[in-house]
């Protein structure tokens, strides 16, 4: 059949090959000078055709749904009682109602999924179609792979971050005629900047991820294992410890107790989650002061009952923030070095 | 083969073609590969010139893919030099992987998108885009035979269709250098033979010089200008068939021939009348073949001249009044000068290797 072909492009005449014959005439492509903004957007277009995009857009749809209804009803309660609480549209994602949890601490549990989804399969997708060893083969360097992919899924992530959060503030604003304030909107803003520095941790871990191991399942179910495990049972573990670094006794002492709340911070601290839900909630919730989770009675009491500005509020949490940008650029950093030294060959 | 003997005869005559021009256009020089204590490739020297169709041909795990890869700058070799179009791909992969288009073993595409697709990533990859990406992608469909299919999506192609839109995905770059690792392993025998068409035409139309990795020995010695046969990651042999059939055949060389006395006691003893021509080292009857014809296989001498023994040996058969029954000169397979290549390099006892069917000499 392609003997044919070849034959019926000579016999013809019309030689559409003759033009770049020649090595003078042949294509005058330079090698892109950004690789990496084309991996990018041919893996947004993939991304945004995926299933699993569409998946994940209903997913935190649903979530943002329930929990602006139950909120609305704690707002309207709420309102009633003081109709002068600060940044009342912020409750809209700050406040739940029994069964569910706030906007806010939903998301956090589940935004991380959203990572995972984008950045398992990143790697051994393509080694496993065999469509790496072509693509490395091209002129753009090999950590334009790795960034473009990382761009890319971070862009599809925020995009759905964004629609979400625009949807359940819109729903807020016409359901409720709830107006925001400008620091309401910046502190808005501002969670969805850390959020989606949260999911790129989370984005970077699984293409580690993904480099890392040959099969995308065991790298799924590596992603997975450390979501849960630092999610839920980072502070049982933290307290663990700490009970044992920094015991405090039955009849402990003021200091013992206090160096053993310190120490569950710092611990707990560690695993990105804590980070994240401590950032956030400071970042939305204008009256939140401390992230410590240690206060005695007295600074209560004593304390001057007001809000905080947003710089007030973000001085209280960048080292949280500082904290998952590094966590991010480890991971991404491990999984590119991985990258950059594997073998090419499947 | 009918596209080659086809073309016209003004593109033969412009000459690209393994006499036409020989600048080397990859040269490695002492190219050595080791992982651990596990030594690749071992001291390479190979060149492959403008124009000509390589065959780097030797077993699974010889050392073909790990060369090819340092040739493209995606491994960096542990010592030895590589050289592409006179650049260097550990300096510069960039500007080699421009100009070299490379066919993986077992390429895989993105089974989501069409043919076309896919191409136009790579056309992208490469700097191009537009109209010109178009006209190129148009052009390389039309040259594997593809047009039809371009915009199905690639994963309803079958092994075929994706190992030529492999081939297309190589050249829509415009390379001057091709490199095919097994193009034809896992191919049915139609396809394979329209794979090594389309290698010719390539090489022959478009001026390319090509490298070709491969195992399959038999299907790749058709195309070949010159071939390296490679063995444990060294370069045993070099040069074409015809050449290493003499380096390495000495002494192997047979003609068969099967006579036929028809009842005539003044038939002479045919052992004494083969033995008697030049050339011809030993004579040894086989099976009394079939029809009553007695068959016999003379082994030649070093250095004997096929042809010449051939010619002689007819000359006497219709001299003694004989009948010819059967009559064959066994020439070396690649496969059969594999194995002696192999055998001389002093590896008595090595597998045959992934090309282990039973070596038929007579072919």
């Amino acid at each position: 059949m392609k003997a044919k072909r070849v034959l019926a492009a000579r016999t013809d005449g019309s030689c559409p090959d003759a033009t770049v014959t020649s090595p003078a005439a042949r294509p005058a492509g330079i090698p892109p000078r950004a690789g990496w903004l084309i991996v990018a957007r041919k893996e947004l277009a993939d991304h945004l055709l995926s299933a699993r995009f569409y998946i994940l857009l209903a997913l935190l749809g649903l979530v943002a749904a329930a929990t602006t209804y139950s909120a609305s009803d704690a707002i309207r309660s709420a309102s009633e009682a003081a109709s002068q609480t600060p940044s009342v549209f912020l409750k809209l994602f700050l406040l739940g109602q029994d069964p569910l949890p706030a906007f806010y601490v939903l998301v956090g549990f589940i935004v991380p999924v959203l990572g995972i989804a984008f950045g398992f399969d990143a790697v051994s997708g393509e080694r496993a179609e065999g469509t790496l060893p072509r693509l490395v083969s091209q002129p753009i360097y090999r950590d334009d792979v790795i960034n473009g992919k990382f761009a890319a899924g971070l862009a599809v992530i925020g995009l759905i971050l964004v629609v979400v959060t625009a949807v359940v503030a819109g729903i807020g604003i016409v359901r409720l005629g709830i107006v925001p304030t400008a620091e309401d909107a910046v502190r808005l803003g501002v969670w969805l900047l850390v959020s989606v520095v949260y999911v790129g941790f989370w984005l970077a871990f699984a293409t580690l991820c993904s480099v890392a191991f040959r099969r995308a399942a065991t790298a799924l179910l590596v992603a997975i294992g450390l979501w849960i495990v630092a999610t839920l049972f980072a502070s049982l573990l933290a307290t663990l410890v700490a009970g044992v670094l920094a015991p405090a006794p039955a009849d402990a002492t003021a200091d013992q107790l206090i160096a053993n709340a310190t120490m569950t911070d710092t611990l707990s601290r560690l695993a990105p989650p804590t980070l994240y839900s401590d950032a956030t909630r400071i970042i939305l919730d204008p009256s939140a002061r401390t992230t410590s989770s240690f206060v005695l009675t007295s600074q209560v009491y004593r304390a001057v009952q007001s809000t905080l500005s947003i710089d007030q509020s973000l001085l209280l949490v960048w080292i949280q923030v500082v904290g998952i940008v590094a966590l991010t650029v480890v991971s991404f950093a491990v999984a590119y070095v991985l990258f950059m030294r594997q073998e090419v060959r499947s | 083969m009918s596209a080659v003997a086809t073309l016209p005869a003004t593109r033969a005559a412009s000459g690209p073609g393994p006499t036409g021009q020989d600048e080397p256009v990859v040269v490695t020089r002492g190219l050595t590969k080791r992982y651990g204590s596990l030594v690749a490739v071992d001291r390479l020297d190979l060149e492959v010139r403008a124009g000509e169709i390589y065959g780097l041909l030797g077993p699974n795990g010889a050392g073909k893919t790990t060369t090819i890869l340092m040739l493209l700058g995606l491994s960096e070799p542990t010592a030895g030099t590589a050289r592409v179009l006179g650049l260097d791909p550990t300096r510069d992969p960039r500007a080699v992987k421009r100009q070299v288009g490379y066919l993986p073993d077992n390429a895989g595409f993105y089974g989501s998108m069409t043919g076309r697709q896919n191409l136009r990533y790579t056309a992208r990859l490469n700097g191009l885009s537009g109209q010109p990406a178009e006209r190129r992608i148009d052009e390389v469909l039309d040259k594997v035979g593809l047009t039809d299919r371009a915009d199905d999506r690639a994963e309803t192609y079958s092994r075929g269709m994706r190992q030529r839109l492999g081939f297309a995905d190589a050249l829509v770059k415009g390379p001057a250098i091709l490199i095919l690792d097994e193009p034809t392993t896992a191919i049915d025998p139609i396809g394979v033979s329209e794979i090594l068409d389309l290698i010719r035409f390539l090489a022959l139309d478009e001026g390319l010089a090509i490298l070709i990795a491969s195992h399959l020995l038999d299907q790749v010695q058709t195309v070949c200008h010159r071939v390296g046969i490679f063995h444990r990651g060294r370069l045993i042999g070099q040069g074409t068939v015809d050449e290493l059939a003499r380096e390495f055949g000495a002494g192997t060389g047979r003609i068969e021939v099967g006579v036929r006395a028809d009842g005539s006691p003044s038939a002479p003893d045919v052992a004494v009348l083969f033995g008697e021509v030049p050339g011809v080292a030993a004579v040894e009857p086989l099976d009394p073949g079939h029809r009553g014809a007695d068959l016999w296989r003379l082994t030649l001498a070093d250095g004997a001249d096929e042809r010449l023994v051939a010619r002689e040996v007819l000359a006497r058969v219709l001299e003694a009044g004989l009948r010819l029954d059967r009559f064959g000169e066994a020439r070396l397979s690649l496969e059969r000068i594999y194995r002696l290549a192999v055998e001389r390099a002093g590896d008595a006892g090595m597998q045959p290797g992934a090309a282990g069917a039973p070596a038929g000499d007579a072919g």
